[in-house]
């Protein structure tokens, strides 16, 4: 019984510690939780914005830059065809004069010039290569050029073989068209793209409508061109000043972050790419100092709740014990008055009948005196049997008395209480029980004790308690029991000595708690002592116990004389 | 047996053997009993005689014993009023000390105890006499 209950109290404080561990957790965690996955999506929006605009701004100036470029190129030979006139244009001499002046100002971006007829031979020529009297009639950018009247072309490789591109004008007449056409050097235009690089993987590269790369990419081109190409041919030509920002997952499994930009008049696509992680390397920053700071958090939570919870409960566990004594002590009190009560009604019922039989036995030596009995000759065995009437009648009184000044006392109230008399009195009533437990029992009391105050009922159920239990230790063997009461300073001391078997060590500690018993069961409840204790511990006293194996237990019990 | 001056006694007690036993042996050591063995019944008896010595028990079924006190001290002033209580009710007794009664003793007392504390309770009743 007492182990079924055990193991159900922790069954119920263990659950009762978790769920006061969840509620806290849960309590204080989701807001947390919420409040910082809130601000990270608004971190997250709002640096994710600041970085589009960013590398939409960046790629547009440098779309500006290189559309202004090629531009310029063009304007300066568009400049000088129509400055000049054919003859001049023919002229190699001048045109060498021309390179010169534009080689001047530009540096080596203008690679050379040419002359060229309408059927595509190379009439006049300036520049660092043997070009003169090239044929360019089949070639696909003179084909452009005479269709349109200025024409910048792709990036080819052409008869010099390496990467070029060419500027060109048309003049002349529709029948006899000409084309003034400069190359211009890759190395100077690539480094107008090349040198955009931002971050460790941010760089950018230009292709035309082919999917092929006008500049050389920074990095190999890990990606299919497909998805430059078809990204660029669902471009609305018109809406080509926008830049578009998208971030795709490409063939080796990286999200990159695409930004493009046509120009060219929507012939050339410039493509800024960069690893997604790279670009948002802060917005990773940040999300990692949120995780730890959540991390610490939930650490400190669950350490917090943990600790607390279990102290708490701890804590509950104390108070719900001591009021499950307190009941317990309510109710031995309770049962004790009410014997109390009962053995006082029949005190009363029997104080009558024993007063009666013994005046009774007096009126029969009242009239024994008479003559007619004086001569009798069982006169003397018949007053011997009345006197013995009247003495056991008188130890019926007695009895009874005790009985009676028991019940009298059976409340909680504060009293003056005589420590030596109710101790005497208390031995009284164990006599018989000492008599056939062979135990014979001693007062050794210090004389002029001063008055007690407590309450009559608890201290004699406290030293009831310990001679009970001193008895029953010694029932089986006999043995001595010493009481003796003391005044040391401003405490009286009780002890209570019994010579028997002695408390093993092992149960020495665990005497006082509740419910501990080593009485077969249904013999005692465990809780006497535990309520001597508290008791005791009321009063402002304190009890104590001493025993050695096969030489006794000693109580002392020590209060505070409390003087008036 | 009796004397001259033989003391009149009122015994009331709801208890009758008690109240026969005691007033066998109060007669043979010269006090003159009269029994009554309820309050009202006192009271009756009262009214007709008059007494140097009540013993009252306390503790009656009809009438509280403190209301006969009352009664009694009422209807004769001088009447001394030995009261019986049961052990453990003394503080009843001392009520009735405070009420004008002349002494208690508790229940069950030795017949010696008794005839001295009536023979006590006579004199003080004669020294009231003119």
């Amino acid at each position: 019984m007492k182990a079924d209950n055990g193991h159900h109290d922790t069954h119920y404080y263990n659950a009762l510690t978790r769920r006061m561990i969840g509620i806290i957790i849960v309590v204080s965690i989701t807001p947390m939780l919420l409040v910082a996955g809130v601000i990270y999506s608004q971190f997250h929006d709002s640096y994710k914005e600041k970085v589009y605009a960013h590398l939409g701004e960046l790629v547009l100036k440098h779309r500006q830059n290189i559309d202004n470029f090629l531009t310029e190129k063009l304007n300066n030979i568009r400049f000088m065809a129509e400055a000049l006139d054919v003859e001049e244009l023919n002229n190699e001499r001048v045109l060498r004069e021309k390179l010169k002046i534009l080689q001047e100002e530009y540096g080596t971006v203008f690679e050379d010039l040419g002359f060229v007829n309408h059927e595509g031979l190379q009439v006049a020529y300036a520049g660092s290569l043997k070009l003169e009297n090239a044929r360019y009639s089949g070639a696909e950018w003179f084909l452009k050029a005479l269709e349109n009247e200025y024409y910048i072309s792709d990036v080819f490789m052409g008869l010099r073989g390496f990467p070029h591109f060419i500027v060109t004008v048309r003049g002349g007449t529709d029948e006899e068209p000409w084309v003034l056409r400069a190359t211009i050097n890759f190395m100077a235009f690539n480094a107008l793209v090349q040198k955009i690089r931002i971050g460790k993987t941010g760089f950018a590269f230009i292709l035309n409508r082919q999917g092929q790369y006008q500049t050389e990419p920074a990095f190999d081109a890990l990606p299919s061109i497909q998805q430059y190409s078809e990204y660029f041919l669902t471009r609305n030509p018109s809406s080509h000043s926008n830049v578009r920002i998208m971030e795709k997952e490409d063939s080796a499994g990286r999200v990159n972050l695409y930004v493009g930009a046509l120009l060219k008049g929507g012939d050339w696509l410039m493509v800024y790419q960069q690893h997604s992680e790279d670009a948002y390397a802060d917005l990773q920053h940040a999300q990692k100092i949120i995780i730890l700071i959540l991390l610490v958090g939930i650490i400190g939570i669950v350490t917090m709740s943990v600790l607390l919870s279990g102290r708490m409960v701890s804590r509950m566990s104390f108070i719900d014990r001591e009021k499950e004594m307190m009941n317990q002590q309510v109710i031995e009190t309770g049962k004790l008055a009410s014997v109390g009560q009962l053995a006082a009604g029949i005190a009363h019922e029997i104080n009558n009948p024993v007063a009666i039989m013994v005046e009774e036995a007096g009126w029969i030596q009242d009239l024994l005196e008479e003559e007619e009995f004086a001569a009798g000759k069982n006169l003397e065995e018949f007053q011997r049997a009345l006197l013995q009437i009247g003495t056991q009648g008188r130890r019926c009184k007695e009895i009874t008395h005790k009985l009676l000044s028991f019940a009298r006392k059976t409340d909680s109230r504060i009293h003056d209480v005589r420590v030596n008399e109710m101790i005497d009195e208390l031995v009284e009533l164990s006599a018989q029980r000492a008599r056939y437990a062979g135990v014979e029992i001693i007062t050794r009391f210090q004389k002029d004790l001063p008055l007690l105050k407590v309450s009559e009922t608890e201290f004699q159920q406290v030293m009831l308690n310990l001679i009970n239990n001193a008895l029953d230790a010694m029932e089986k063997k006999g043995g001595l029991l010493k009481i003796s009461t003391s005044l040391e300073g401003e405490e009286m001391v009780i002890e209570v000595a019994d010579n028997g078997p002695g408390i093993p060590k092992s149960n020495l500690a665990r005497i006082f708690d509740p419910f501990f018993t080593t009485k077969p069961v249904g013999k005692g409840t465990g809780l006497g002592l535990s309520i001597c204790y508290g008791i005791v511990k009321k009063m402002g006293g304190e009890v104590d116990v001493k025993s050695v194996m096969d030489h006794g237990t000693t109580f002392h019990i020590r209060l505070p004389v409390i003087q008036d | 047996m009796a004397s001259e001056e033989s003391i009149r006694l009122l015994m009331v007690d709801d208890e009758e053997g008690y109240v026969n036993v005691i007033a066998n042996r109060l007669a043979r050591r010269g006090i003159d009993v009269t029994r009554t063995y309820s309050g009202s019944e006192a009271i009756q008896t009262l009214r007709g005689e008059e007494f140097d010595v009540a013993l009252l028990d306390l503790k009656m079924e009809d009438m509280d014993g403190l209301e006969v006190l009352k009664v009694f001290k009422l209807m004769a002033p001088e009447l001394q009023v030995v009261m019986i209580t049961g052990h453990g009710s003394e503080e009843a007794a001392r009520e009735g000390i405070a009420e004008g009664a002349f002494d208690y003793l508790t229940k069950p007392c030795e017949l010696s105890e008794l005839v001295e504390k009536i023979r006590e309770a006579a004199a003080a009743r004669k020294k009231m006499e003119p």
